[in-house]
């Protein structure tokens, strides 16, 4: 293993974590519930009246997030590689596994474990070691 | 009022995720490659969300309302089943297919990048196609 000390971006990733946890709280605490981004939009897919407003409010800060930032300070790094075929495919199945499993790296990740679920801990090293397989599959054996 | 707070909410967790460096595909493959040149930053990411988040659950558990007056919705369910074990697996793929996870992609496509908007919408019809073939999930009360 060599680690890329040139990419390496200890505080601002650190900050950018406390950020999350700050968002996780205020959300939990002030609205009752989890702050899961899958969960959220997968509401959005199957809409019930009087269930839409809250979850659109929250897309929302999402969306102008960048705008926000870009007021302030550059624009953060974007380096993407794949192709169409694999951008697709991706999207059908992080939608489809995130809704199975009830979770993506926000409610079992970071939720989840932060409630110290089993079920959570289940689901992250899940897909943390599938991401890792996937990852090595892609870069290492068929590249 | 609640709108406002949820609005604030999204903001707050966008800025996290730029900062973080989430919102770089790139950064994340180059995370989840641990056999090349591998970039630690994401497990600061984890680290930092969880340090606040464990207070956060920790002060919820204690209570049966919100502080805007609403029930606390925590997950009904800790069991862990097949749908946890195949739905992650599934995600795990397609996170390491191209380093996106809901969270960034959605932000992503707020900074304007089409890849961004081409996975949310492909995500959103992963999630339309499961919604076909769905029964109720356990914990379907809380939105994870």
């Amino acid at each position: 293993m060599t680690i890329d000390w040139n990419h390496f971006t200890p505080w601002s990733s650190l900050a950018g974590g406390l950020l999350l946890g700050l968002a996780t709280a205020l959300f939990l605490l002030l609205n009752g519930r989890v702050l899961g981004i899958s969960g959220i939009l997968g509401g959005l897919v199957r809409p019930r009246a009087g269930d839409i407003g809250w979850r659109l409010a929250f897309v929302a800060g999402l969306l102008v997030a960048p705008t926000l930032w870009h007021l302030f300070a550059q624009p953060t790094p974007f380096r993407f590689e794949a192709g169409w075929a694999v951008l697709v495919s991706a999207g059908l199945l992080v939608g489809w596994g995130t809704r199975h499993a009830s979770g993506c790296t926000s409610g079992h990740g970071v939720c989840g474990l932060s409630r110290l679920s089993p079920r959570s801990l289940v689901a992250t090293l899940t897909f943390m070691l599938t991401g890792f397989a996937t990852v090595f599959l892609v870069r290492h054996v068929f590249a | 009022m609640n709108r406002l707070m949820e609005f604030i909410a999204g903001l707050l967790f966008g800025i996290g995720l730029l900062l973080s460096g989430l919102t770089d595909p790139g950064k994340v493959t180059a995370f989840l490659d641990v056999a090349g040149a591998w970039d630690p930053s994401l497990a600061l990411v984890m680290a930092g969300a969880i340090a606040v988040g464990f207070f956060a659950f920790a002060a919820a558990r204690r209570r049966t309302t919100s502080y805007l007056g609403g029930a606390m919705q925590l997950p009904a369910s800790d069991d862990i089943d097949s749908r946890v074990l195949i739905g992650s697996l599934v995600f795990g793929v397609g996170w390491g297919l191209v380093g996106f996870c809901p969270g960034p992609a959605v932000v992503a496509t707020g900074a304007g990048h089409w890849q961004a908007l081409v996975f949310t919408l492909a995500m959103l019809g992963g999630m339309a196609v499961h919604e076909l073939g769905a029964r109720p999930a356990p914990g379907e009360l809380v939105q994870e």
